[in-house]
């Protein structure tokens, strides 16, 4: 059968399935379990309330069981066996074997790196550009323009950047425009860049300051916009100049916008694959987590360690976790 | 807030000024790929793609026609014609400043001059690239003679990367493929997602039972629960089950990772309905599943749209799930994202074709990108995590 033909039966068919589902289930527990007639009419009314929401929710639920919430449980479980000894518990064996390799050591000291680095100039750009965007009459296409790469696959972009990075020997002509620039300034040969230990690493992160830019930038604009304007114009007439009204007057009020961005990119940074996956695939020091258990699961096929080093990763994700449900149940109450 | 007292005209000149070059800035790189995407191999290794869009001084290795052109004029032998013209084609208007007959020489001589070279003829070679060539005896041999030119060309481009990546059976590529088939893996996987979460989403804003409250926070929780998690545990789910390695698996894969996303930006939309409405609703008899088809869902549509576009990007773009889920050791569900990542690995330096096929891989993102911007943008502010 052709895809496309299958795609669209699938579509059919999961659409079609998800509305029967729910359509008849409703009338079976209307018309058939409890039905609001007859001498117990009022107590069926509420008990097929108290069931109704769990049909609602059923298909959901299941798909968020298996699909997120049993994958954490059974990694953690790989983790802790060994697949070439029929899945035996092993205890801490593959955290031993994988804090003994030097990769996984090179790929954590990137991920801080990482860590550090791209959420603050993602932010800042992005606080940056909100900032100035507002003010002019041509903002709105300045926004979209600079917010365009989130729609940019990351393998897009790796191709991109390559390009900017794209080196020639030094009898021709460079076409990438970072060594062009670089020869401009007086520098004597081409560099490959990618291939220069610790800076290579800073050049796969610009590029996902300049994707990540974009989202900064839209959600810290519309709380710059939402903020009082009175609160500016108090500022302004007691004499504070445009800095101390941007710094000390906007960036207070707009503190907590900045956290929720912050770590929104962090988990972006977190799972960071793609990019490192095209461009240099972990060569010359470049190794970060996400890339590091990808070749541990699917070329060197070990699952203990693999999945051991994708706990490592939900671990550093956990406190954002913890932080967020926090926050989703203060602003519930 | 232009008109401010205290606002300073140089300093909205600074502003414009900076977001000039920030907007510059942001949109070099990409317009570099796609201005490489429209010049020939040969333009894009000779000179960097910000020289495309001016006249370009380039140095080019041409041929005489074949000896077989030959003609006698009295007892001359002559090849006339001009170099600039390549497979019966003519070339753009190019005009040649110096030419050398040899590679160490190749500003030997100007246009119009004619080059002695003994008893191997002589050559005279014109601006516009007519040249002639005359020698005492016959011309031997099955290929012309070279001749070095340093010309200046016009900007020149082609469509013709884009014809042999997307149309050319014989193209090894297979972008065509891959781009069927990266649109067979999003749609389904955007819209069965959608009609799941709305429900779910329906019920978490709108109906009350224990244990809602916990629920919430498992969706807020699940939002940031890492990918990599699932890789292997779903793997092995799928082929115990039998499905393997195919659309079906990666569909499922898309629907489950897309989710909580989902559940979320609905429900907070959902949660911002007038009450007023719902409980009008109720009171005239209607019951939840009618309000949610004929009142939630119509209501809902700016939300479901944002997320749709979410699911769009995100399916569309992916990597990871489909080297993981859909593709086999046949290859045959291969996706653009994969095409290209292989391409960067076995063809890094054909520029022509990566800029191509990467650029058929973007446009269609960008383009609902640019169409259904305000959804994104709206989705954004309701999706990050307050």
């Amino acid at each position: 059968m052709h895809p496309a033909f299958a795609g669209l039966l699938t579509i059919v068919i999961g659409v079609g399935g998800c509305i029967a589902y729910y359509y008849f289930s409703n009338q079976f527990l209307d018309r058939v379990l409890f039905p609001p007639k007859g001498p117990n009419a009022g107590r069926n009314i509420n008990r097929a309330n108290m069931i109704r929401p769990w049909l609602f929710l059923a298909p959901a639920l299941i798909a968020l069981g298996l699909y997120l919430a049993y994958p954490v449980v059974e990694t953690l479980r790989l983790s802790l066996t060994d697949r070439s000894q029929g899945g035996a518990f092993v205890g801490l064996d593959n955290y031993r074997q994988m804090a003994s390799e030097p990769k996984f050591w090179e790929a954590l000291t990137n991920n801080f790196l990482w860590l550090l680095i791209v959420p603050a100039f993602s932010t800042m750009f992005g606080l940056l550009a909100a900032q100035l965007t507002d003010r002019i009459g041509w903002g709105a296409i300045a926004k979209s323009l600079i917010f365009m790469p989130m729609a940019i696959s990351f393998v897009g972009a790796a191709v991109i950047w390559k390009l900017v990075y794209d080196t020639r020997p030094i009898d021709q002509e460079q076409i990438g425009v970072m060594n062009a620039i670089y020869l401009s300034l007086g520098g004597e040969a081409p560099k490959t860049w990618l291939t220069i230990p610790f800076w290579n690493s800073i050049l796969l992160m610009v590029v996902l300051i300049w994707i990540q830019t974009g989202f900064a930038m839209v959600i810290l604009s519309a709380a710059l916009r939402g903020i009082p304007e009175e609160t500016v114009e108090a500022a302004i007439v007691d004499g504070a100049n445009p800095f101390q009204v941007f710094f000390q007057i906007k960036m207070p009020q707009i503190a907590s916008t900045i956290v929720v961005v912050w770590t929104t990119i962090t988990i972006v940074v977190l799972k960071v694959f793609d990019i490192v996956f095209a461009m240099t695939n972990g060569q010359w020091e470049t190794q970060v987590l996400a890339n590091y258990m990808y070749d541990k699961l699917f070329r060197a096929n070990d699952w203990g360690v693999g999945s051991a080093s994708a706990m490592v990763i939900m671990l550093l994700v956990s406190p954002i976790l913890v932080w967020n449900v926090y926050n989703a149940r203060k602003e519930m109450r | 807030m232009d008109n401010i007292a205290g606002t300073k005209s140089s300093l909205t000149w600074a502003v414009h000024l900076s977001v000039v070059l920030l907007v510059g800035l942001w949109l070099f790189p990409t317009v570099g790929l796609l201005v490489s995407s429209f010049r020939t191999a040969d333009q894009i290794a000779t000179s960097g793609w910000w020289r495309a869009l001016f006249p370009s001084e380039q140095n080019l290795v041409l041929r005489t026609g074949a000896p077989s052109d030959q003609t006698q004029e009295g007892s001359l032998y002559v090849i006339e014609g001009n170099l600039f013209v390549e497979d019966g084609k003519p070339r753009p208007e190019a005009t040649i400043s110096v030419w050398g007959i040899t590679s160490q020489d190749i500003a030997a001589y100007s246009a119009g001059d004619t080059a002695d070279r003994g008893a191997d003829g002589r050559v005279t070679v014109l601006e516009n690239g007519d040249y002639r060539f005359e020698k005492d005896s016959a011309f031997e041999g099955r290929r012309g003679d070279r001749i070095f030119v340093t010309a200046r060309t016009p900007p020149e481009f082609t469509l013709r990367n884009y014809q042999n990546v997307l149309f050319d059976p014989s193209n090894r590529e297979g972008m065509s493929k891959a781009f069927f088939n990266t649109l067979t893996v999003t749609i389904p996987a955007t819209i069965i997602p959608i009609l799941v979460a709305a429900f779910a989403a329906y019920a978490l804003a709108w109906m009350d039972f224990p244990g809602r409250a916990l629920l919430i926070a498992a969706v807020v929780a699940l939002l940031v629960v890492p990918l990599q998690l699932a890789l292997i545990p779903l793997l092995k789910f799928h082929n115990e089950i039998g499905i393997g390695k195919g659309y079906l698996g990666a569909w499922m894969a898309h629907t489950g990772f897309g989710l909580p996303l989902a559940i979320y930006l609905l429900r907070n939309y959902m949660v911002g309905l007038p009450r007023d409405i719902i409980e009008n609703a109720r009171v005239d008899g209607a019951s939840d599943f009618q309000i949610f088809v004929k009142i939630i869902l119509p209501l809902s549509f700016p939300a479901l749209a944002s997320f749709a576009i979410f699911q769009f990007l995100w399916t569309w773009n992916d990597l990871l799930v489909a080297l993981v889920f859909l593709i086999d050791s046949t290859g045959e569900t291969t996706v653009m994202t994969k095409q290209i990542v292989e391409l960067l690995g076995t063809r890094g330096g054909n520029w022509e074709i990566l800029a191509t096929s990467a650029f058929v891989s973007i446009s269609v993102p960008l383009l609902v990108f640019f169409a259904m911007q305000k959804y994104l943008v709206r989705g954004l502010l309701a999706g990050s995590v307050k």
